[in-house]
């Protein structure tokens, strides 16, 4: 049998907390040291209050969707179409782009409540993704 | 110092537009659409002496260089205007400045791209979408590629915020198909298109179908821009720049769906001296059926969360208000970036649309657009200095 293919995202310096966390199997965001707002993607400075110290945190790793599209067409062999490309709101207020699994594609709804799981990819990477909520 | 009417357009060449192999590269369609344009105004290429180039995805480097030096020309103005979808209505702020402040005098913009490549000896050509490469951040772990995915959660939410309806999007894409069947340039020229053959046409990222999403093409596209006072005595009638402007929102628009537009319009409209009632014709970037739809909110045709059923009703001016995308856009005439709405206004504008042709003419909107809808760049061109 063939090897499944993966996509493994690179691991840069900005986004390595993110991953550290991920192995871990807990969703991390940074936070901002002044202030204590959340951001995600990782951003130099805080859009709050322009402080540029900051930490990672976890996050209950709850959501909904916020707005998502199925994509019809696989761009790379480890994907297989259609699969659901999403923008998950935490219940934090951060947003973060994802995909929703463990659903059809055709089921899925904007607000609909979503939780986190962990995908290992490879030793270093495990990627956060979201599927329904249980309950 | 306001620009308004100081400057105007004295060229603009075309290329032939879409599965075109006339050239192998960008460089090539540049050039072709640079001589076009000279024609088109009754200039030399000596007589240039500012070039500002865009290259679409097919080309990598400094394209304003290499065609400098194909071309021989010596200019007081060079540069390679990059602001993606939006750069047109950039480059044609930067020419106009350069001329009303002494900087150059004569300045041909030119946009170029080449992804489509012929077909193979015995084989298939290469898939357009293959030419949009595979970035490698952590969207793309996620099977993020490209840029249809990110204009289809804005539609997404638009449809779920206000009930925005895939028959509303399809109206945008038959109104533009039908400007298409009346201008000889456009890629769909002989090709109508129907409700239910738009409903049938496969899924490119749910809720958009094939024909939510623009053109794939090759070609090129230059406009010469020249003082007012000299476009008078050259072959075409000036179209004069009234006014110009920029909006750059920090994204992502799919927060609260607010876009660059209200910044670029206020200061293009500003210069101008208009209202938007003013406005006899638009031509608005439509990458995507959505991004005219969120156009047409954006510059106040009708109010945010309304604009499918406007462009339902209206069907960008068959069905009532003014005439919008005459020449089936970039979803059905040819996709050059911001060059096809700025194409399109100077040959309204002129009054060179033929069949199409919008009978009032004399205020002429181009708008141009990237990264949904947060960067945005509009020109305001007229009969009238
Ligand atoms: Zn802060």
């Amino acid at each position: 049998m063939a090897e499944e293919v993966k996509l493994i995202p690179q691991v840069t310096p900005e986004l390595k907390p993110f991953f550290d966390a991920a192995r871990h199997h807990q969703l991390a965001v940074q936070k901002c040291d002044n202030c204590g707002k959340l951001r995600f993607p990782p951003a130099p400075l805080c859009l709050a209050c322009d402080s540029p110290r900051s930490s990672w945190v976890a996050v209950s790793g709850r959501g909904t969707v916020f707005s998502f599209t199925v994509m019809h067409r696989a761009y790379h062999p480890a994907f297989k179409a259609p699969y659901t490309l999403a923008v998950i709101e935490l219940d934090e207020g951060v947003k973060i782009t994802s995909n929703v699994v463990g659903i059809e594609p055709s089921r899925v709804k904007c607000g609909m409540a979503v939780e986190v799981m962990f995908d290992r990819l490879s030793d270093e990477v495990t990627l956060p993704r979201f599927r329904p909520a249980a309950g | 110092m306001s620009l308004k009417g100081k400057t105007a357009i004295a060229g603009l060449g075309i290329t032939r537009m879409g599965k075109n192999y006339d050239h192998s590269s960008a460089l090539g369609f540049a050039a072709e659409a640079i001589s076009l344009a000279l024609e088109d105004a009754g200039l030399k290429r000596s007589d240039l002496d500012g070039l500002l180039v865009t290259t679409g995805v097919s080309y990598q480097g400094l394209a304003s260089f290499a065609l400098q030096d194909s071309l021989r020309l010596t200019t007081r103005l060079l540069a390679d205007v990059n602001a993606g979808g939006s750069s047109a209505g950039t480059a044609l702020a930067m020419a106009a400045e350069a001329i009303a402040t002494g900087t150059a005098n004569v300045v041909a913009c030119v946009f170029a791209d080449a992804p489509l490549k012929p077909p193979a000896p015995g084989g298939k050509g290469g898939s357009a979408g293959d030419a949009y490469g595979v970035p490698r951040g952590l969207d793309s772990a996620y099977g993020a590629f490209g840029a249809n995915w990110v204009y289809a959660l804005l539609a997404q939410r638009h449809m779920y915020l206000y009930g925005t309806t895939q028959d509303q999007l399809g109206a945008i894409a038959i109104a533009e198909r039908q400007w298409a069947n009346r201008n000889p340039m456009a890629q769909f020229y002989k090709e109508p298109l129907t409700l239910e053959e738009y409903h049938a046409s496969r899924w490119i990222t749910e809720p958009l179908h094939l024909y939510d999403c623009c053109l794939v093409s090759n070609g090129g596209v230059c406009v010469i821009v020249t003082s007012a006072e000299r476009a008078r005595d050259l072959r075409k009638p000036p179209v004069y720049i009234l006014g110009v402007g920029q909006g750059h929102h920090p994204g992502p628009t799919l927060d609260n769906l607010d876009t660059g537009i209200p910044i670029a319009k206020e200061t293009a409209f500003r210069m101008a001296g208009i209202e938007l009632k003013d406005v006899q014709v638009a031509e608005l970037y439509d990458c995507y059926t959505i991004t005219v739809l969120l156009s047409l909110e954006g510059y106040g045709f009708c109010k945010k969360g309304e604009g499918g059923p406007y462009a339902a009703a209206t069907r960008l001016g068959h069905g009532g208000g003014i005439p919008i995308n005459t020449g089936g856009g970039e979803l059905s005439s040819y996709y050059m970036w911001g060059m096809t709405p700025v194409s399109e206004a100077i040959i309204q504008a002129r009054g060179e649309g033929g069949e199409r042709q919008s009978p009032k003419h004399d205020v002429v909107l181009a708008s141009c657009q990237t990264r949904n809808l947060s960067t945005h760049s509009v020109v305001v061109m007229g009969t009238n200095p």
